[in-house]
């Protein structure tokens, strides 16, 4: 989904300059909880996130997210915005709630990532017989 | 997403080493010797001009090769009045100019001198060369000019890259200060950089840059301060992660997802719910994690660049 259509979709703004609205992104995620981010995050995915400081820059630089969604109308700081122009990633704004901003989106056809890997095998520790 | 086994990702650096000639790389300007001088002498020719060794030149033809290590044998037996002639080593081996610097690199892993004098066809000698020499040519064809770009860059910001020529490793240190948010990730992020440069597979750098993020991170937030070293080597990628600081009482526990001492300001940055640790784990072929209580943390992350990873897929 090009981020042309995701701005559509989420009635978003672009917050930062020079975003390539062609961009395509292939899957979204969100979370606040930038570790978790680190853990799920694939190449080119929309990141949808609630924080505004400009690790969730660094996060995204990390774990190669092809842009970031800003959700529940939060504006990131200055500072968010001048690591994010100089790495070349993407920031837009939704007024909605994560819940709202990401179920538009997987509607409208951008895929998620399903499981967390990272905790899989431990769930089915914490369960198993217990079924 | 898996790589054949057999199929060996060859990186840029490799690349380079079949596409430079040791002409390329070698040092024209090549200081000599007579075999007559003493060894008194030869310290002040490497002394003069800060080099390690050198070839001796007798009527035109090079007759030896002797080193700083033989200066420093003749100095411990107190014989610096020996001629070159009876301390050097006679018959040297010689590279050509033309042959390709991966035989260079190969004779350096093989012999594991320090320096080769070079030749031409003519068997004339043209120059001579150094693992650094080969170190410095291949990034500067990479455009990795660590000394000039990174360094200057990250000193305004209180944070150095070094770079050292350790056999065909190379070594880059970042140093992480405590408490500062606002400069945390910066070490990651040059680190990507470097290796993005260095032609490393994308997928392996995620997994890197991943890891070391969440490693320096934890330097900013639970330690006095610390370093971050990352060495790259043809088969594998070693990041060390050093700090000073309160250590770890109970590893075991600290490795558990969720398991977090952070206080509420780390929380407040997005950080801090305790899935560091597990994410490095998972991003890492290899992960050891020693502390002691009160005295600091080290960290060791190996990542193979020629296999995927167990823990996580690719991509």
């Amino acid at each position: 989904m090009k981020l042309s259509e995701v701005l559509q979709v989420i009635e978003g703004k672009v917050i930062s300059k020079d975003v390539d609205l062609e961009t395509e992104v292939t899957s979204g995620g969100g979370a606040d909880l930038m570790s978790d981010v680190l853990a799920f995050a694939q190449d080119d995915m929309l990141l949808m996130t609630g924080l505004t400081n400009p690790q969730v820059v660094r996060t995204a630089e990390m774990a190669g997210t092809a842009a970031v969604v800003f959700v529940r109308g939060k504006i990131p700081p200055p500072e968010t915005v001048a690591l994010a122009e100089q790495k070349g990633i993407p920031l837009l704004a939704s007024r909605y709630t994560m819940f709202e901003t990401c179920g538009r989106l997987f509607k409208a056809g951008l895929p998620a990532h399903g499981l967390f890997e990272l905790t899989v095998r431990r769930w089915h520790d914490s369960f198993e017989g217990t079924e | 997403m898996d790589l054949p086994s057999d199929k060996k990702e060859i990186t840029k650096l490799q690349e380079l080493t079949y596409e430079l000639k040791i002409e390329d790389a070698m040092s024209r300007n090549v200081f000599t010797v007579s075999p007559d001088a003493s060894m008194a002498d030869f310290r002040e020719v490497l002394r003069a001009n800060r080099i390690s060794g050198t070839p001796v030149m007798e009527d035109g033809k090079m007759v030896g090769i002797v080193s700083i290590e033989d200066l420093i044998k003749s100095l411990a037996a107190g014989q610096l009045q020996l001629t070159v002639r009876e301390r050097m080593h006679p018959k040297p081996v010689t590279l050509y100019a033309d042959e390709p610097l991966v035989h260079a690199v190969a004779r350096f892993s093989e012999l594991r001198f320090g320096r080769f004098p070079v030749i031409n066809r003519a068997g004339e000698l043209v120059g001579i060369v150094t693992q650094g020499d080969i170190v410095r040519t291949m990034l500067k064809r990479l455009e990795i000019s660590y000394r000039a770009e990174e360094i200057h860059r990250y000193r305004a910001s209180h944070i150095f890259e070094d770079i050292i020529a350790d056999e065909m490793a190379l070594v880059f240190g970042y140093r992480v200060k405590p408490r500062d948010f606002g400069h945390a990730g910066e070490a990651s992020s040059g680190l990507k950089r470097t290796l993005g440069r260095l032609g490393i597979h994308p997928s392996i750098i995620r997994r890197v840059a991943v890891a070391t993020y969440e490693a320096e991170i934890n330097i900013v937030v639970y330690s006095d301060g610390g370093e971050i070293v990352a060495e790259v080597r043809p088969d594998r990628i070693k990041i060390e992660a050093l700090d000073k600081g309160q250590g770890i009482p109970d590893i075991e526990q600290a490795m558990q997802p969720g398991w977090s001492t952070a206080p509420d300001w780390v929380r407040e940055m997005g950080f801090g719910a305790g899935m560091g640790l597990p994410n490095i784990k998972s991003c890492a072929d290899v992960m050891k994690l020693e502390s002691t209580v009160g005295v600091g943390t080290h960290l060791t992350i190996i990542i193979y660049l020629d296999r995927v990873s167990p823990g996580r897929s690719a991509g």
